[in-house]
């Protein structure tokens, strides 16, 4: 079956969507992401949607869904990428996302993700 | 509104709500609606077209370039022969949903074009209509 992919990065995952997916797709992907992050016990996800053409109540539930799950298991969960004509179109369609932390690119979220979760005394490799 | 061309796309599958997606994402690009305008047909495309599936039981959604007088839009039909709504107005209200949902692809939808339109039938299913305008 087809899955996207989640890489480990030191104590945190990070998870590029590339796809237009099917809701299939986006529940595998949740439940792929809460089986890994108590696997690895990660501290962090960081969720890469910059090339998602849109997001609607379907996949902003599973984003809400995984950073509701990976809190349970005391990991922090940061969305970066989104696209301004996909922010303002989620904005109408009433989804308010409170309760998932953004940044603007993989760059800044990785640096809030240190911040809140960080454990600068372990290594890279964790 | 007289319609210049047309196109329908089944939706038995969430695949095909994929397919939906791009189609519409395709019309869009060709009449040259800007990025925001696409992504708000899109995104109100998905949540009828999964309304369709889900709850409707499948059915099938046309695509359509219409205009009136002044402007051209874009026309999107979605039918299915599910059990219907009995309670549109209540249907529309965010938050309303009889499944795991969160209520919001109606009147999330309705507020993403500039006509929207519900015909439903209990027992005999549901027609969506829905334009936006350039
Ligand atoms: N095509 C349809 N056939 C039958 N019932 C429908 C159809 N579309 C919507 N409904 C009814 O209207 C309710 C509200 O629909 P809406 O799309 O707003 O929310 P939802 O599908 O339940 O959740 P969400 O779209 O937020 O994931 C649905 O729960 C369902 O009862
Ligand atoms: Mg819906």
């Amino acid at each position: 079956m087809e899955r996207i992919p989640i890489l480990r990065m030191g104590q945190f995952l990070l998870v590029t969507i590339q796809v237009d997916m099917h809701d299939r797709l986006a529940v595998q992907l949740q439940d792929d992401l809460t089986e890994k992050i108590s696997e690895c016990s990660s501290r962090g996800v960081l969720i890469d949607i910059s090339t998602l053409e849109i997001v609607d109540s379907f996949i902003g539930r599973m984003l809400a869904n995984i950073a509701a799950m990976a809190r349970v298991l005391d990991a922090e969960t940061v969305v970066v990428g989104m696209q301004p004509a996909v922010a303002i179109t989620l904005v109408e369609l009433g989804m308010s996302l409170s309760g998932v932390r953004t940044a603007l690119n993989v760059e800044t979220g990785m640096e809030l993700l240190y911040e809140l979760r960080g454990d600068f005394n372990s290594e890279m490799g964790g | 509104m007289k319609s210049a061309k047309q196109e329908t796309v089944p939706i038995a599958t969430s695949s095909d709500v994929v397919m939906a997606r791009q189609k519409v994402r395709q019309w869009a690009i060709e009449m040259k609606f800007t990025l925001v305008d696409q992504t708000k047909l899109v995104t109100a495309a998905s949540e009828l077209a999964r309304n369709a599936l889900e709850h409707g039981k499948g059915g099938h959604m046309v695509i359509e370039q219409v205009e009136n007088s002044v402007k051209n839009g874009l026309k999107l039909v979605f039918e299915d022969r599910g059990p219907g709504i009995s309670d549109v107005d209540a249907a529309l209200r965010d938050g309303f949903t009889t499944g795991g949902g969160m209520g919001l692809g109606l009147g999330g939808s309705k507020r993403l074009v500039n006509d929207f339109q519900i015909e439903s039938e209990p027992g005999k299913g549901t027609r969506v209509t829905v334009v936006r305008w350039k």
